[in-house]
């Protein structure tokens, strides 16, 4: 083989690594990508408080929606269905959740939001779903959301739906984790 | 004297005898005769799959299979035609034509290409012997969406995922081969602008091939790790996303659809100039053709996904994108029927494949454009108007460009030529079973009926039994063409080197049939 061969051959072999590599460079590109868009229904997950109130807000309904992934056994309900909230202005709501089984279990709420472009303006100051649920057997807790709807919402926008979705991860919870679950993530 | 120089020249320069010849064999005309022989088989095994799905979907109700077994059927026979059937059998044929095109010995790395072939029958093997496992085979359609491809996937996906990591390992050192080789094999004065264009459509393939396989092995060791090692790529409980699985599939998955079917575009230039006998037209618009065709297909791969939840920006850019790939497809097209355009046509059974190629390809690329309007979409999405589409442009495109292939080079490959009659009737039971297969299948599509399914509604039921009946016919043909070959093989009228007679390139002036080791000189191109 002559020497601009082996050149073509190891610049090719290079291409076929990166190109591997780019396939899981995708993954956190897509996340980013979401989260800035707020597209698919992404929310950011951070906790700063980059909405301030306002005292020109307007009015919307949201709507809370729970479902359970699966097998997943527990009770998992919003307290109120529906809220009329206005923007600009902080508002509280909980979702009930109970244990059903004889084991202690782990949960993860993962959030979506309908429409996906009402995504970005909704800022969450505290969130079940930015941690993990632990409750032992028969246990029932009622979970807090403390959100904002930013002002610049589209005046498109009459309602929005936020939905959580309830996952067991007992499994993949390491035991000793279990205790001090809350926070992990 | 001469005695013993002939047997020195056996021992050193002629095939090796015995079984051990194709185990051991680095000769590009040896692995390319393997590469075509294993598509063939693949061709038959993928095709008999088929024919249980249509004997399924011959009435509705369930008759002859559980649709458990069905739904493995229906991802295996996709599978198997794609990476078992269509894209060997391009490499086998670029095997065989690459170098004696460019007037090469061999390939660059014959070891390699060696062991790139003697991968697939072991990745091959893995994959329909999942069918015997507990569970069996794969039953999640050949897309292999995660969730269902990883938390609802049978005990054999595993084994799925290492047949698709070996597939991939086959056809990255398959194409770097092809790359390596034009790059730096091509005879003195061949620049890139006289390259053939069969050479110019498997190095634009190549460079595809090396960009999207390594991105489908990442896919599918993602899954593995979701399902053995506790990862949460496509898992929405551990913060991952299974349309992410869907996008990186696809970002693989279109530029794959035109692996298999850019050297289509190059096999069926060579045969119209043929039995034109005419100059190629617009044979640089061919080449920038091709290029753009590689270049847009990265930026279209959503156009497969318009139902996910998409923003309308983005369904926007990707259907654009997508409708300007029929641009340059449509000046392809143009210069081929302007290259037949008062041509002295002959029609013999290459060129009746490349015409059928070039009209039904193009019905299937329209069934595309119709695809790709994003609101329409939304209706056609999963039905069997996409199945009619993608096997239009599958059977009577990139496998009719391989039999014109055969039809077109068997008598350099075999020095016999094959018998014309028997082929013709090939070619017309192969045109009539094809279409009275998937045409009827746009019409029920459009009323609506789901892909995938092994029962339909009843107002499915006529069009489903016409489509039935033409896949038999097709099917049945294809054992024709087996004969035919074997025939060829065995015995024939004796080919003349030129073979045809507008017939021009480098693999024409060797003997009939090539030699085992050819242009060991360079010849001189100008």
């Amino acid at each position: 083989m002559n020497k601009s061969a082996k050149k073509t051959l190891q610049l090719l072999s290079i291409g076929v690594f990166c190109m591997f590599f780019f396939s899981f460079a995708l993954v956190p590109l897509y996340d980013v990508f979401c989260e800035i868009t707020g597209l698919n229904g992404k929310i950011s997950q951070s906790k700063e408080n980059t909405s301030y109130e306002t005292e020109t807000g307007r009015d919307l309904t949201v709507q809370f929606v729970s479902h359970n992934n699966e097998q997943m056994p527990w009770k998992f309900n919003p307290s109120e269905k529906v809220m009329e909230v206005t923007t600009g202005k902080y508002h509280n709501a909980t979702f009930y959740v109970k244990n059903t089984t004889d084991k202690p279990m782990t949960a993860q709420a993962v959030p979506s939001v309908a429409p996906s472009n009402a995504a970005e303006y909704l800022k969450k100051l505290e969130c079940f779903c930015f941690e993990q649920q632990f409750l032992s057997p028969g246990e029932e807790a009622l979970l807090p959301v403390r959100f904002i709807f930013d002002d610049s919402l589209p005046s498109t926008i009459n309602n929005v739906a936020l939905s959580y979705t309830i996952f067991d991860i007992t499994d993949r919870v390491d035991p000793e984790m279990n205790h001090l679950s809350m926070g992990t993530r | 004297m001469s005695t013993v120089i002939e047997n020195h020249h056996d021992h050193h320069h002629g095939p090796a005898s015995g079984l051990m010849r194709w185990v051991t064999t680095t000769n590009h005309k040896d692995i390319g005769t393997l590469y075509l022989w294993f598509s063939f088989a693949m061709f038959l095994i993928g095709g008999a799959m088929a024919m249980v799905i249509r004997a399924e979907l011959f009435q509705p109700g369930m008759q002859i299979v559980q649709p458990e077994f069905y739904n493995q059927m229906l991802t295996l026979h996709g599978l198997i035609m794609v990476f078992g059937a269509v894209m060997p059998a391009f490499v086998g044929l670029a095997n065989w034509l690459v170098p004696m095109m460019i007037g090469a010995p061999d390939m660059a790395l014959p070891r390699l290409n060696n062991l790139s072939f003697w991968l697939l029958p072991f990745a091959f093997g893995i994959l329909l012997s999942s069918l015997f496992m507990e569970g069996g085979a794969p039953n999640f359609g050949w897309t292999f969406y995660a969730p269902l491809s990883t938390t609802y996937a049978p005990p054999s996906v595993t084994f799925f995922i290492f047949s698709v990591h070996i597939m991939g390992a086959s056809s990255i050192m398959g194409s770097i081969n092809v790359i390596v080789t034009i790059m730096n094999m091509r005879a003195p004065g061949m620049d890139l602008m006289k390259m053939p264009l069969f050479v110019w459509s498997w190095l634009i393939t190549a460079y595809l091939l090396i960009a999207v396989m390594p991105v489908l092995a990442g896919a599918v060791t993602m899954m593995l790790m979701d399902i053995h090692f506790g990862t949460s790529f496509f898992n929405a409980a551990g913060g991952g996303d299974p349309v992410l699985f869907q996008h990186i599939f696809w970002f693989f998955g279109h530029p794959e659809v035109y692996i298999m079917i850019l050297p289509a575009f190059g096999i069926t230039s060579h045969i119209i100039e043929t039995f034109a006998r005419k100059r190629l037209f617009g044979y640089s618009s061919m080449v920038w053709a091709m290029l753009s065709i590689a270049i847009l297909s990265f930026v279209v791969w959503a156009h497969h996904m318009f139902t996910v939840g998409m923003p309308l920006a983005a369904e926007l850019f990707f259907m654009w994108a997508t409708m300007l790939i029929a641009v340059p497809t449509g000046v392809k097209v143009f210069n081929w029927v302007a290259t037949m355009f008062r041509g002295s046509i002959t029609y013999e059974t290459p060129m009746l494949f490349a015409i059928a190629f070039v009209v039904l390809f193009t019905i299937g690329g329209f069934s595309g454009l119709m695809l790709a309007i994003t609101p329409a979409d939304f209706q056609y999405h999963d039905t069997y108007f996409v199945v009619a589409h993608f096997h239009y442009v599958l059977v009577p495109g990139s496998v009719f460009s391989i039999m014109a292939a055969v039809y077109y080079w068997i008598p350099k490959w075999t020095g016999n030529m094959y018998d014309e009659r028997l082929s013709r009737l090939h070619f017309w039971l192969s045109f009539v079973g094809v279409n009275v297969t998937f045409f009827p299948q746009h019409w029920i599509g459009l009323a609506g009926m789901p892909r995938r399914y092994p029962d339909y509604a009843l107002q499915f039921a006529d069009w489903n039994m016409v489509s039935t009946a033409g896949a038999f016919l097709f099917g049945a043909s294809q054992i024709l063409f087996l004969f035919i070959v074997l025939k060829t093989v065995v015995g024939g009228k004796k080919a003349t080197s030129q073979v045809w007679e507008g017939a021009k390139g480098l693999e024409w002036s060797v003997a009939s049939p090539a030699p085992y080791h050819t242009f060991s000189t360079p010849p001189k191109v100008d």
